[in-house]
């Protein structure tokens, strides 16, 4: 296969970027696949850090301001690494009136996290939802890409727990 | 793969399957797997491994069963006899096998005659919970791409479009435009390229009707699709889905190669000229990705902010081609009018909505899942009777359909009829499905706030009345709220809701005071007692 003559380097040595670039190449680095490139990053990488978006931009041949306006539009992605384990507490309107707000009180109580934020340690990232979609469990949370729903507050104090207790984060979904 | 070869196919899966004295239907859908019924499953295929029965019974993985409350779901079949266990765990596997053949294990049986299965007509989802959805052969079985067949060998573009039109059928996603006007119009529309683009960005919160279909049916959708696509002249497709449903992208990624190796994708269609491909494209968490102008320039790839209108997408749509979105449903919808001709589907549901619709039944209602019923089903009867009421003892006090876009719909209109025109007129909309009731415990200023609150956040912010006017509408709520408000305020709320509601550019902002309005209409008296200066407070609180 020929390179491409502008072929633009990823910023590591990691070989990780290589599923990036397969994601680039199947679409013939044309920028419309912008989005679907900054999935392929969070993907393998878990966030958009600086010099990935500054990749993508060169290799989709983009102006930075695009890439970067993309990026923060969409919620679904991150520019802030996450903790070792996530837990993402949907807040959509079944799970909001059945209690899903009592249980981010919950974790703020006994972590001091808020939606959106990772404790200091680098542990648990507390996440709001929009919707996941399983309404009919409500409230759902989804604890490190494992959904479990009808939870209580004291049912969700004891999955975080357990979570945390679990050595390696599963692969976040 | 020639229409003789798919038929030897299904007919070889239905001999398969008649083989078999029984079947065991594993739900492994989001919500039955979330309980674990994939390790029930794992336990079912081992215990009859271990009985020595693997030419006799069947245990499959199915769609979604539908009463996700029930959960994890096991569907039975046994010497064409039906019937369903609930809640079923790991250490009841023995006793289901044990039985088979026998009297169904009493303590886990569902009976199939409550009204929650008996009084639903299945169209959409005639599959889900039936076949497994990551086998092509069992939609083949079930009478899958016959649809398919006889667009492609019998019927010209136009006559399909024409079937589509009689039958009446209206878009699913909501706002309810005549399917086969828009079919039409794409068709009509010069272009050197056209695409079909279906639309399974279901952001409401509170629907779970499309992720439900692409996990439990997701050939279906991709048939639809196909069939739009010669109706109107395209041979590209886009999937836009939501990347918060794994198990539905995969389900669809599998079903995608599936499709493409028999032949079914791809370069000339069961060996005619028709070519036709199909590709997904995964959204990132923006809700107003699902209007139309927004969804477009998201493939595109770029931040997802509508549009004017027109021109329409059927004129000038993906990279200024025409282009024909629907959603999930109406595509899903697509196959069976085919199969049984507009006649059948015409003679579903009211005189100006055809058809079924597929509703989630969520929050304060006993029977939770997935239902569909006729068009022009009493709201009461969804959520008393098949929906079960409220639990616990506790009041009805509104539903809300439609999502952020929608209303609560109060106890004194539950008589009413579901459809388009009704739920309109009451103030909602049909929106996608979702359907969430709330008992006499929620406050229905706070459900105005939460879903101000959605609708401000998610505003992409490029016309002023949406961006600004859902802020201030949200601080207004907030005050109310907190009881700090005054009479002036609740009129200042009602004089935006109005300006926000004629002056946004999409249809995010044009619907996001429906729920402050609908629960100003119906429930005025729980704002005004929150009011300083409210009916019953002393003048000294002024």
């Amino acid at each position: 296969m020929t390179q491409s003559k502008t072929a633009v380097k990823p910023p590591t040595e990691d070989k990780r970027w290589r599923i990036v670039e397969a994601t680039i190449r199947r679409n013939g680095a044309q920028g419309q696949a912008l989005i679907e490139v900054l999935h392929s990053v969070q993907e393998v990488f878990g966030y958009l850090d600086d010099p990935s978006l500054v990749y993508v931009a060169k290799a989709l041949r983009l102006p930075l301001s695009k890439v970067y306006g993309v990026a923060t539009f969409y919620h679904f992605f991150t520019l802030k690494p996450q903790g070792k384990h996530t837990c993402v507490v949907c807040m959509g309107t079944a799970c909001y009136i059945k209690g899903a707000p009592e249980l981010l009180k919950d974790a703020e109580k006994t972590y001091g996290v808020k939606p959106g934020q990772t404790t200091p340690d680098g542990e648990l990232s507390v996440i709001q939802a929009r919707c996941i979609g399983s309404c009919s469990m409500a409230p759902a949370v989804v604890f490190d890409g494992q959904v479990a729903g009808n939870l209580s507050v004291a049912d969700f104090g004891k999955k975080v727990e357990s979570m945390l207790k679990t050595p390696t984060a599963a692969v976040p979904a | 793969m020639t229409p003789e070869e798919l038929r030897q196919s299904a007919e070889a899966e239905r001999q398969k399957s008649h083989a078999c004295k029984h079947i065991l239907g594993v739900c492994c859908a989001a919500g039955c797997q979330s309980m674990g019924s994939d390790k029930i499953k794992d336990a079912l295929d081992k215990q009859v491994k271990l009985k020595g029965l693997e030419s006799e019974v069947n245990v499959k993985s199915v769609g979604c069963l539908g009463l996700c409350a029930a959960g994890p779901l096991v569907s039975l079949e046994s010497d064409g006899k039906k019937a369903m266990y609930q809640a079923v765990k790991e250490a009841d596997v023995a006793e289901v096998v044990e039985k088979l053949g026998k009297a169904p294990v009493k303590r886990l049986e569902l009976s199939l005659d409550i009204p929650f299965f008996a009084r639903q007509q299945k169209i959409i989802l005639e599959n889900s919970g039936v076949i497994d959805p990551e086998r092509i052969e069992e939609y083949f079985a079930a009478g899958g791409y016959e649809a398919l067949i006889k667009a492609l060998t019998d019927l010209e573009p136009a006559e399909v479009i024409d079937a589509v039109s009689r039958s009446g059928l209206r878009g699913r996603g909501g706002a309810g435009f005549p399917t086969g006007l828009k079919w039409a119009t794409v068709a009509k529309a010069a272009g050197s390229r056209k695409y079909v683009v279906c639309n399974a960005d279901e952001g409401d919160p509170g629907a779970f009707m499309n992720r439900s279909v692409l996990e439990s049916d997701p050939h279906r959708v991709i048939e639809g699709m196909i069939i739009a696509g010669y109706a109107v002249g395209a041979s590209q497709g886009y999937v836009y889905v939501r990347a918060e449903y794994p198990l539905a992208i995969k389900r669809l990624k599998t079903a995608i190669k599936q499709a493409e190796g028999k032949g079914l994708l791809g370069d000339k269609i069961l060996g005619t000229t028709f070519s036709f491909r199909l590709e997904i494209r995964l959204g990132a968490g923006a809700f107003v990705c699902g209007e139309e102008t927004a969804l477009l320039v998201s493939i595109e790839g770029s931040r997802g902010m509508p549009r004017p209108r027109p021109p329409f997408p059927a004129e000038a749509g993906l990279w200024g081609m025409p282009t024909l979105i629907n959603n999930v449903e109406t595509f899903s919808t697509v196959p069976p009018i085919l199969r049984n001709g507009w006649e059948w589907y015409s003679a579903i549901g009211t005189e100006k909505s055809k058809g079924t619709k597929v509703f989630a039944l969520a929050g304060q209602i006993k029977n939770t899942g997935l239902i569909e019923v006729p068009m022009g089903t009493k709201l009461r009867d969804i959520i008393f009777d098949i929906g079960g009421g409220v639990p616990d003892g506790k009041k009805f006090k509104a539903v809300q359909t439609g999502g952020p876009s929608g209303g609560c719909i109060p106890e004194s209109k539950l008589d009413m009829s579901v459809d388009y025109e009704s739920l309109r007129e009451a103030g909602s909309i049909m929106g996608s499905g979702g359907m969430i009731v709330m008992n006499e415990d929620s406050s229905m200023v706070d459900v105005a706030k939460f879903f101000t609150e959605f609708c401000m956040s998610e505003s992409c912010g490029k016309c002023v009345p949406c961006r600004t006017g859902t802020a201030q509408m949200y601080g207004l709520l907030e005050k109310i709220h907190a009881g700090e408000a005054v009479k002036a305020d609740l009129e200042l709320l009602k004089e935006l809701c109005d300006l926000v509601r004629t002056t946004s550019l999409c249809g995010l902002g044009q619907t996001a005071p429906n729920p402050v309005m609908s629960t100003l209409h119906y429930f005025e008296k729980e704002y005004t007692s929150l009011l300083k200066d409210g009916p019953g407070k002393p003048a000294a609180a002024r």
